[in-house]
């Protein structure tokens, strides 16, 4: 099949930096510095230095070159095509907001320096935590942590002081329903408490009277995302926060999935006590291959007082970073957070300004558009309507045996990236779209014909569709041996 | 197809297998076929004490790891050490080669327990 034909640009192994050629050395020189070099010894008496230099690869700029654009070609990214990963809001990155945060008075910085030289930058983070605020119905917000996940601790922590304020010191579970992200429970059980599990009704969403028999004076918190990993909007919330509530309990929001509500609907409004934001979601900061990410954590007015330290407070015209809180669970991160990314979102949210609802309105418009289109290929996994993300199941298509292994994978064939497959867990073969509403209507059609076309040919020869990818510059791994095996360092060959 | 006669099954997917005092527990080809190629498993020790109904362990696959519920309570007597370095038999074998733990004193707690024929029903469902 020609259309099967590997790629040129990705054919052949690429090989590691370290294994690359050293005999070419000619290309660009480096300028000379005007400053003599003297031996480290000399300018660091008195320190351990290490005897032999370190194995740094030494390659000349050219071959460098051809070797990072080799593998940005066979990367998959926003400026290739689609990445409907769900649950992950892999929309597009406003150029502009790279731009201005490599501003010299952001990029160059340093977070010992005095408050003094920096107050543009503490003036972003001032203002920034009132957007967000604003955005969820929370009091206050901390900027610190590096993800969601260290996020959901950070709150969980947050959540753990305030019951131990108030001396009630034997609330050491927390409830979470079964199709929650798995940062859920392992963040709880990092954070030292017990996950008890609550079930979902036949339509997606959390089946309140399961809740309220999980309930009782050991129950610290209840962890919810809205809408859920099924992208279905928790109807009963306003029943579930006073439930909560009445036992004591405090509200988590996860806000991984905050794309569906953003400018429309406040967790603080739902009842939520503590939300944490994923500004590499929603923010539309960069968060392909590792990020860095960003996750904050906003509170209610009752539990400001545990905030990491330090936040920044406004006297007059002057920003200063705030010290004294003798309540604060401590620093939760080195300095202030990834802060390139804290100047990403508050130029993203400055850019929309009251206009940030047609975000959220778009993204469901998508996927629910994508949800119609998908519809006859793959029976949804529930009833209800989707909000920003739908999950199907492969069960169920024209073409017996095909998994949603398969059908991610010959994707890639087609230039698409994987949706999230086998999540959650409640689904069996499932496959997670989230388009984000970045897309447009073509790129929508795009790939729900793609998709059809897969159904079709699963149809016709579904061995060919288990065996894909086939123009991928490495082909189906061996998940299980890498899982077993794991080869983690490279090491010369003898 | 292994005789299943005397084995009983839970709702989350746990087998267990009475022999008077003593009992074998694993997970079911149905859990197996769900997961995918299993990868790791988190066992009690020896010595542990299992709770009818409580988290025990966790199973860990290509695709999800998921915990592990006690069928009955009672005391661990052996882990499939076998598994530490081929945790594809649970694959391979779920009810016979791929069991996880052997118990001791094992009794019926507020776990339903169901034979092979209600356990398919439910899995119908």
């Amino acid at each position: 099949m020609s259309g099967d034909a590997p790629r040129a640009e990705w054919a052949g192994e690429e090989p590691l930096v370290f294994e690359l050629s050293r005999d070419y050395t000619g290309g660009p020189r480096e300028v000379a510095s005007g400053v003599p070099e003297r031996p480290l010894g000399d300018l660091l008496p008195g320190v351990r230095l290490r005897a032999e230099p370190p194995p740094i690869p030494s390659i000349a700029e050219p071959v460098l070159a051809r070797h990072v654009g080799r593998l940005a070609r066979r990367n998959h990214h926003l400026h290739h095509g689609i990445y409907p990963l769900g649950s992950c809001t892999m929309k597009y990155n406003p150029v502009v907001d790279e731009q201005l945060a490599g501003l010299p008075g952001f990029a160059d910085i340093h977070p010992y320096q005095d408050e003094d030289d920096v107050q543009g930058a503490l003036q972003v983070m001032w203002e920034l935590e009132r957007l967000l605020a604003e955005l969820t119905g929370m009091a206050r917000f901390t900027l610190q942590p590096a993800a969601g996940a260290h996020g959901e601790w950070t709150g969980l922590r947050m959540i753990q002081a305030h019951h131990a304020s108030r001396g009630d010191r034997d609330r050491t579970r927390v409830v979470i329903p079964d199709s929650a992200h798995g940062t859920n429970p392992a963040s709880a059980t990092l954070a030292g408490l017990e996950v008890v599990t609550v079930r979902s009704t036949r339509e997606g969403t959390v089946d309140v009277d399961d809740l309220r028999s999980r309930l009782d004076p050991s129950v610290a918190a209840i962890m919810l995302t809205n809408p859920n990993t099924l992208g279905v909007f928790e109807r009963d919330i306003l029943e579930i926060a006073e439930v909560a509530h009445r036992n004591g309990s405090l509200l988590y929001y996860d806000g991984a999935n905050l794309n569906a509500l953003v400018g429309v609907a406040r967790p603080g409004d739902m009842g939520f006590d503590v939300v944490h934001l994923n500004l590499h979601k929603t923010f539309s900061t960069p968060h392909g291959g590792g990020g860095p990410g960003s996750g904050p954590v906003g509170v209610a007015e009752a539990l400001a007082r545990f905030l990491p330290t330090p936040i920044v407070e406004r006297d007059g015209d002057r920003f200063r970073l705030d010290r004294d809180r003798p309540h604060s669970i401590g620093k939760v991160r080195a300095h202030h957070g990834n802060f390139g990314m804290l100047v990403r979102a508050y130029a993203y949210l400055r850019a929309y300004g009251s206009d940030i609802p047609e975000v959220a309105r778009d993204a469901v418009l998508n996927a629910r558009y994508l949800a119609s289109r998908l519809g006859d290929l793959f029976p949804p996994a529930v009833p209800s309507p989707c909000m920003h993300e739908l999950v199907v199941s492969t069960r169920g298509s024209r073409a017996p045996g095909l998994r949603a292994l398969d059908v991610a994978k010959r994707l890639l064939d087609h230039g698409v990236y994987a949706p999230t497959t086998y999540f959650p867990t409640t689904v069996p073969e499932a496959l997670m779209f989230e388009p984000t509403e970045t897309e447009s209507k073509r790129s929508l059609d795009q790939l729900a014909d793609i998709c059809a076309g897969i159904v079709a040919e699963a149809e016709r020869d579904l061995a060919h569709v288990q065996a894909a990818p086939h123009t991928t510059p490495i082909r189906r791994v061996d998940e299980v041996a890498a899982a077993r095996h794991p080869v983690l360092r490279w090491t010369a060959e003898p | 197809m292994p005789d299943l006669s005397g084995y009983r099954f839970t709702s989350t997917h746990e087998w267990v297998r009475r022999d008077g005092d003593e009992a074998t527990v694993g997970i079911t080809d149905h859990a197996q076929a769900e997961l995918g190629d299993v990868i790791f498993l988190d066992l009690p020790a020896v010595g542990a004490r299992l709770e009818a109904g409580a988290r025990f362990g966790a199973v860990e696959s290509v695709k999800a790891a998921s915990d592990l519920y006690a069928p009955v309570s009672g005391t661990v007597t052996a882990v499939n050490e076998a598994l530490r370095e081929a945790p594809e038999r649970v694959n391979q074998s779920p009810y016979g080669d791929g069991w996880l733990l052997r118990v001791s004193g094992a009794a019926e707690g507020s776990v339903e327990l169901m034979d092979e024929g209600a356990y398919l029903a439910r899995l119908e469902e």
